[in-house]
């Protein structure tokens, strides 16, 4: 059985094909069950209390009145959540998250919890939950934050990555660095340079479904989770850890999940409804509201970046240096980190230096959100790369094209790449008719490039064979967009079977072994490898149940379109034996029929997307409206073709709400001003053209079908697409994301100043 | 103190309880055992509790319980004819019009309401007629093809 996970180059018969989604109908009859669509006898009703202030010392909670309240069954604080941890910082962060110990970092940060019987009582008691705030000085901004003067949220935050380490608490959690060569000498030798400074406001991934949970929890420390996650394996790692429970004695059971982009890869509420339950002894449902998603769950960071590139005339780069602040939230992430790693990975350079600063603020602590710190850092510097080809009187495309990383190129941040898509995706925009039509008044052209790591991790999937001769192959990656069908299509593939004979399950926690998240881009690319090796062990035992049968030797078998076949001429006359014979004689043959694969999938392949936009901007009121907008992206191979060109919209959509509208306003008092969807506001239906696609296939060399992640890398070159459209039709160049109407016209009235 | 309503839900009539301040959505889904229509907002700006109650497009979350006294209502679990989906569901699988699918009760309902005023949609009246209705996954492109196919079969063009 072959485990090599090298690129095959196979012919296909299912993979690329286009067949329905196998959860079509459940989803479309309203049948599908989702995170809040569980309950449970005897269930209760969990809300949680949130500090109201951004920054402010816990001095005393009296629940006393509330726990008082009839129907009410329990009520949680720190106190029920003690520090089990052992040292491991990041988790204590995660604990401290969910439920505020000796300071409320944020507005919205949880306080307390209550269990009742309804919802309307368990609201009632909330209100009964006495709290002695002291209220400290609070800084919400990243550059404001990194100010010696800036309050300081942690006594013992000494910069990490720095030498000598500092003896003064701050609040930069982190420095890091990636380059080579020498950016002082390379700037030398520039003869046009362009420096900038950019900003990104924070952004919320914006999941339709807020966070939901089903917690039971007994006094014997069995308990169960019903939830709507990203990754049902690390919340149960997550929960046990946090409330002392064995990992195997907490079944979690993943919902369909309405929507994740990263916000629900780590935990929430989830400890918390499971503090609720153990300590009332019943089943709790908690389920936030769309203001707790605003204000507590995790969005991405606020940044502010500086970038210089420095070019001789003929267009080559010689220097490039980008420092990047991302706000973290309140505690430490690696955000500014892959900022400064992915910020020049499209390009080719000989010098090249990023620099990271990781800060904390009185904001919610950061989740990842699609491509986490990519498109933040695409945005400045494809904006300089873009104002860079003006000054060179280069057309963009080619200017990219010419200093476009290859196969064999140093990244930015350390790697050699192998073969990578960043120049056929700019090769295809150069010969797209988008690059050719017409533009009006007041109407501009923005092209930018992006690029994604894409995760593998750790994964495991069963293939089992129904006495029918029907498959059923469980994995423990959640389907986020449509990877049941992409999983199916590989299943059918190596077993040579319709796909309508294979269905996909997503198996709990006690039904598999652990699968790392759905996240990464990761979900098909590993899931998939699994499900290959998966099958091809299936297809062994098949085989040895044919040569047995036949009483032939094993060699002699081969198994080819669904069937095991006798080879050799000795063997001439016995016919072909299917998938649904061997399958129907199993109990006579030795037995279930069954294929296992766990394994790293290590090797994902890079992604790089190039994306070109048309605006309109009406000068008098600052409104940028979206004309056109096509994405040119490599999938490696796209398994279900429509799924894939779904990612590439999404992401799409999701930039251009980011570019153009979505932005956390806090006020002076540090309070989040729109937590909701009427003034956070996404893009809609209206406010959308069609989004072209263009799926590049160059295969990953570390893949059996060369699948790459998708989901990603589309959501990565937006910002810097409409900024570069948008910088054109108003003819200022625009450095602050969103580009909300207000901020457009000081642009243009800027410039008009000048 | 609770109230009983009387009230016609996908053609059945159907009797339940519930508080004068609950909102017609936390009846449908914790009274009446009806979890299509979802809450995504609570406060009417995302579209995934959207019904109809006499015909009218309406998000639940922003209607009382008691409201649905009297009424028709309809949900998307009543929107196929038993094992005939309506040709929305059907064209919203076939155009993969949805990725994770919680937003897609809403915009079957909002895309119904919409094509019963208006059969013969151009695409900006359906990129308009949608636009209460917030998707986070699709971009909505599949979406708006998967409106426009549907509008061309019930047309029978």
């Amino acid at each position: 059985m072959s485990m090599d996970t090298s690129f095959t180059n196979q012919k296909f018969k299912s993979v690329g094909t286009r067949p329905l989604r196998p959860d079509g109908i459940d989803k479309v009859t309203g049948r599908a069950k989702y995170g809040a669509d569980a309950n449970a006898p005897g269930q209760l009703i969990g809300r949680i209390l949130r500090s109201p202030h951004p920054h402010a010392r816990i001095r005393k909670i009296d629940a006393s009145k509330a726990e008082k309240l009839p129907g009410v069954k329990a009520v949680v604080t720190a106190a029920d959540m003690p520090d089990l941890t052992d040292g491991d910082k990041s988790m204590f962060d995660v604990l401290e998250n969910c439920m505020a110990r000796t300071t409320a970092f944020y507005d919205g940060h949880a306080v307390a919890a209550v269990a009742a019987i309804d919802a309307k009582t368990a609201r009632e008691a909330l209100k009964l939950i006495k709290i002695d705030y002291e209220i400290l000085p609070h800084v919400t901004d990243v550059d404001e934050a990194m100010k010696p003067s800036a309050p300081v949220l942690h006594s013992k935050m000494f910069t990490e990555g720095v030498e000598p380490k500092p003896n003064k608490a701050s609040n930069i959690a982190k420095r890091t660095e990636f380059g080579h060569g020498d950016v002082g000498a390379g700037f030398q030798e520039a003869e046009v340079v362009v420096s900038r400074s950019f900003k990104t406001e924070q952004t919320h991934q914006g999941y339709i479904e807020p966070h939901a949970c089903l917690a039971s929890v007994g006094p014997d420390g069995h308990g169960e989770l019903w939830v709507c996650t990203q990754g049902h394996f690390v919340y149960r790692n997550q929960c046990a850890q946090l409330l002392g429970m064995d990992v195997s004695k907490l079944r979690v059971t993943a919902s369909e999940i309405g929507g994740g982009f990263g916000g629900k890869t780590h935990v929430w509420c989830e400890p918390v409804a499971l503090a609720l339950s153990r300590k009332a002894n019943r089943p709790v449902k908690l389920v936030m509201t769309r203001e707790e998603v605003f204000r507590a769950s995790g969005p991405t960071n606020a940044t502010s970046i500086d970038v210089k590139i420095g070019a001789r005339k003929d267009g080559t780069i010689v220097a490039a240096e980008a420092t990047l602040r991302y706000s973290g939230g309140p505690y430490l992430g690696a955000w500014a980190e892959l900022g400064a790693m992915t910020s020049f990975a499209c390009y080719d350079l000989a010098n090249v230096k990023t620099v990271g600063y990781e800060v904390v603020v009185n904001r919610p602590k950061t989740a990842a959100y699609r491509a986490p710190s990519a498109p933040m850092a695409a945005f400045a510097v494809e904006s300089v790369v873009d104002e860079l080809a003006h000054k060179l009187g280069m057309d963009p495309v080619e200017f990219r094209l010419k200093n476009a990383a290859r196969e064999g190129t140093k990244s930015s941040y350390g790697p050699v790449y192998g073969p990578i898509g960043i120049g056929p995706t700019l090769e295809a925009a150069k010969n797209h008719p988008h690059m050719q039509a017409p533009l009006g008044k007041n109407q501009g052209r923005g092209m930018a490039c992006g690029f994604w790591f894409n995760f593998g991790g750790q994964t495991c999937t069963d293939i089992n064979i129904g006495i029918d001769g029907t498959v059923t192959v469980t994995v423990g990656t959640i389907d986020v967009g449509g990877s049941r069908a992409s999983l199916t299509l590989i299943a059918a593939e190596e077993l040579g079977v319709p796909y309508e004979q294979v269905k996909v399950v997503i198996g709990d926690t006690g039904t598999i072994g652990h699968n790392d998240m759905t996240d990464g881009s990761r979900g098909t690319f590993s899931s998939g490898m699994a499900t290959v090796f998966a099958a091809r062990n299936a297809i062994k035992i098949l085989r040895e149940r044919a040569s047995k049968t036949w009483d032939i030797p094993l060699d002699d078998v081969v198994w080819e379109d669904g069937q095991a076949k006798a080879i050799g001429e000795s063997h001439g006359n016995l016919a072909p034996m299917s998938l649904k014979e061997i399958a129907a004689a199993a109990g006579n043959t030795g037995g279930p029929i069954a294929g296992h694969n766990e394994i790293v999938a290590d090797g994902a392949g890079v992604s790089f997307a190039t994306h070109i936009c048309d605006v309109e901007v009406d000068p008098e009121t600052g409104k940028t409206n979206i004309l056109r907008y096509t994405v040119i992206q490599d999938a490696g191979k796209a398994v279900h073709p429509t799924y894939v060109e779904g990612q590439y919209q999404g992401g799409a959509a999701q930039g251009i709400g980011w570019a153009l509208n979505e932005e956390y306003i806090y006020g002076k008092d540090g309070r989040l001003q729109n937590a909701g969807f009427l003034d956070y506001r996404i893009p809609v239906c209206s406010d959308l053209p069609f989004i072209d696609t263009v799926i590049l296939e160059i295969p990953n060399p570390n893949h059996p079908y060369g699948v790459r992640g998708v989901g990603e890398t589309s959501i990565v070159p937006p910002l810097a697409a409409v900024g570069n459209a948008v910088s054109n039709a108003a003819g200022v160049r625009m450095t602050h994301v969103p580009m909300s109407p207000p901020r457009i016209l000081k642009a243009i009235d800027g410039a008009r100043t000048n | 103190m609770s109230v009983k309503v009387s009230t016609t839900i996908n053609g059945d009539q159907i009797d339940f309880i519930c508080e004068p301040d609950e909102t017609l959505l936390d009846a449908l889904r914790n009274r009446v055992g009806l979890t299509g229509a979802k809450e995504g907002c609570g406060t009417g700006d995302c579209g995934a509790c959207s019904i109809t109650i006499d015909g009218r497009l309406v998000c639940s979350c922003l209607a009382l319980g008691v409201e649905a006294e009297g009424r028709e209502i309809e949900t998307v679990e009543g929107m196929a004819d038993g094992d005939k989906l309506h040709p929305l569901q059907r064209k919203f699988i076939e155009h993969a019009a949805l990725q994770c699918g919680i937003c897609t009760p809403g915009f079957l309902i909002a895309a119904r309401a919409l094509l019963s005023r208006n059969p013969d949609p151009d695409e900006e009246e359906i990129r308009f007629g949608l636009a209460g209705n917030l998707c986070r996954c699709t971009g909505y492109d599949k979406i708006v093809r998967a409106v426009q196919d549907a509008a061309r079969e019930m047309r029978g063009a």
